[in-house]
């Protein structure tokens, strides 16, 4: 088997390329359905994944980790702690990272740390977090995985996968105005369901994505987790060199699904007949247009998370909000992704905008999309969030309510207090 | 693997890991125990009273879909809950079940022939799940030998810690 030939294959799926040239033993070419095990690049667990990793590991009679410098955990879920509780979780981590020298971020969201310092195409990431699938945004083979995965990967650096079938989505046409990559999302899921790619890797083509910065690939990434995907791609292209470029990063390999590999399933999206979407109360699939939901009271507006927490999605919402106020009794909570997304729109003015118009900037942390802290919602409270799941109690009271949104969807609701589409104020 | 047989309980689709082990009991315990005296709460705040050692979970589609949390198949499983039989699993909750021994039967056609209290016989071996209630059996989905290896071993940290790397 020879690696140049399986890349440059015609038959093959960007899963079953990157699953076959990453075999722990790469003698023969897989194909989807097969089970494969396959050598990891990198491995990260978060504060509500890895306490149990560790546990775990030493319960597997593991003395050393296989390679620190491929694990990654980050302490973000709930940061800084709420509880004695959970900072004695936090502590187990540091202790545990610095015996075996691994890297421990304290206060960036894990999906944003992996696509700032980590994350090149042609990559097998595995993350102990459902969101993982984030990377492949720039060209990575990534995807979640539970706790004691991840303690078997620390220890051998090998994990099982069963190779994906591979569902394309493809975006004709560009955009209109007001019209995000999170709508896009909501869309599809609300089209093909929670459980419409289960299992499967969802590759997003055409030609509306030359338009998508990176973080709006991650986005469509991230959220393609919502509909059960196992991984998600965007086609390397210029955007993506550029990406690298600015940052100073090498491709591993660069992986594209051949022009007769075996789709599953196809959907076409036409972008200009778009408009803003949510997923109402209280699943990620129970998706409607704003313009439906139009003047639903609100008591929290949301702007943050691995989904749209990144520094263009705070952009979009202080062009929305630049000289405006947040209804009186609503209130307006932003969390930046990371430190490097917080600084960028200090240094850019963006804060001062939010901030004029009344909102709470918080650190990095993934808090309010997970109701621990830093805007846990009370009560029959309803909220719009930029996050990406509104199951019921996600965010606080098992009887208040989410809908998602794009940050531009969050921003205009935050002014009225109301759900409101927001080319109202583009 | 042994016959499993217990009493139902059933849950509709797309039951998801927030509603099974919340984000904030999760986020301060790795003690099963005291995650199992919430588990279903969101759904059903007395069930963690209501279930006793060897009850078998029915649902629909896409079950335990949402965050990668362990928790979820922990909480279940510390409870008492024998299997879980479901239309079908969210990928990353079936692979945490598998790993942490918690016996998970994907099972097409049983959610809507099942009810709570029904008595089901499940042979893990042979992939088949009897309702003894109602006199009908269904045939599993059959799983990829590894898993059922894993399975067997009654979770990861056995199949590890027995041949220290995965073979097939």
């Amino acid at each position: 088997m020879n690696v140049e030939e399986v890349l440059d294959s015609e038959e093959l799926t960007f899963a079953e390329k990157i699953l076959t040239i990453k075999q722990v033993e790469p003698k023969s070419v897989k194909r989807a359905g097969e089970i494969v095990i396959v050598s990891v690049d990198l491995a990260a667990g978060q504060d509500g994944t890895a306490p149990l990793a560790i546990k775990v590991f030493e319960e597997m009679g593991g003395e050393r980790v296989w390679d620190s410098s491929k694990i990654l955990f980050v302490i973000d879920h709930t940061y800084p702690s709420s509880s004695a509780e959970i900072s004695n979780l936090h502590k187990l981590m540091r202790s545990f990272a610095r015996r075996q020298g691994i890297r421990v971020v304290e206060g960036d969201i894990i999906h944003q740390v992996i696509l700032e310092e980590y994350v090149v195409p042609g990559m097998l990431i595995v993350g102990a977090d459902s969101h993982t699938t984030t990377h492949g945004a720039v060209g990575a083979f990534a995807t979640g995985i539970g706790s004691t995965e991840l303690a078997a990967v620390m220890l051998e650096g090998k994990i099982w996968l069963k190779v994906p079938s591979t569902m394309q989505v493809r975006l004709e046409g560009s955009l209109p105005k007001g019209v995000y990559a999170k709508d896009v999302a909501l869309h599809v899921i609300g089209e093909i369901g929670a459980d419409g790619a289960n299992y499967k890797s969802i590759e997003w083509t055409g030609e509306a994505l030359s338009k998508f910065s990176v973080a709006s690939r991650a986005t469509l990434c991230n959220m393609s987790m919502e509909a059960g995907a196992k991984n998600a791609v965007v086609e390397h292209d210029a955007v993506t060199e550029e990406y690298l470029k600015e940052l100073g990063r090498h491709s591993m390999a660069i992986v594209r699904s051949g022009r007769k590999a075996e789709v599953e399933d196809e959907l076409r999206l036409e972008c200009p007949g778009l408009e803003p979407m949510v997923a109402a109360p209280s699943r990620v699939d129970n998706v409607k247009s704003v313009r439906e939901v139009e003047g639903t009271p609100i008591d929290q507006a949301f702007i943050g998370s691995c989904t749209n927490g990144r520094l263009e999605d705070l952009i979009e919402a202080a062009k929305i909000l630049r000289g405006r106020k947040v209804k009186e009794g609503v209130r307006l909570i932003v969390t930046p992704a990371s430190r490097k997304v917080y600084l960028d729109a200090l240094k850019l003015g963006i804060l001062e905008i939010l901030l004029k118009a009344g909102a709470v900037v918080t650190n990095p942390t993934c808090g309010a999309c997970v109701g621990t802290h830093l805007g846990v919602l009370g009560e029959g409270e309803i909220a719009i969030s930029s996050s990406n799941r509104n199951f019921v109690g996600r965010m606080g009271h098992p009887s208040s309510k989410v809908y998602l949104a794009s940050p531009a969807t969050v921003a205009a609701s935050a002014i009225r207090g109301v759900i409101t589409d927001p080319r109202d104020f583009l | 693997m042994s016959v499993i047989r217990g009493r139902a309980w059933k849950f509709g689709d797309n039951i998801d890991t927030d509603v099974i082990i919340p984000f904030k009991y999760k986020a301060r315990t790795i003690d099963p125990q005291e995650l199992a005296q919430h588990v279903m709460e969101g759904i059903d705040p007395d069930f963690p009273k209501k279930v006793r050692p060897g009850d078998v979970i029915v649902a629909g589609r896409n079950f335990g879909c949402g965050s990668s949390r362990e928790q979820a198949p922990l909480a279940i499983k510390a409870a008492g809950i024998a299997a879980v039989v479901a239309e079908s699993f969210a990928r990353i909750f079936f692979r945490n079940a598998i790993n942490i021994g918690l016996p998970v039967l994907e099972v097409k056609g049983i959610s809507g022939k099942t009810d709570s209290g029904d008595v089901l016989e499940i042979d893990l071996q042979q992939g088949l799940v009897r309702n003894l209630s109602k006199g009908s059996s269904f045939k599993a989905v059959p799983m990829p030998d590894m898993l059922v290896e894993i399975l067997k071993e009654g979770g990861l940290v056995d199949y590890i810690k027995k041949r220290r790397a995965y073979t097939h």
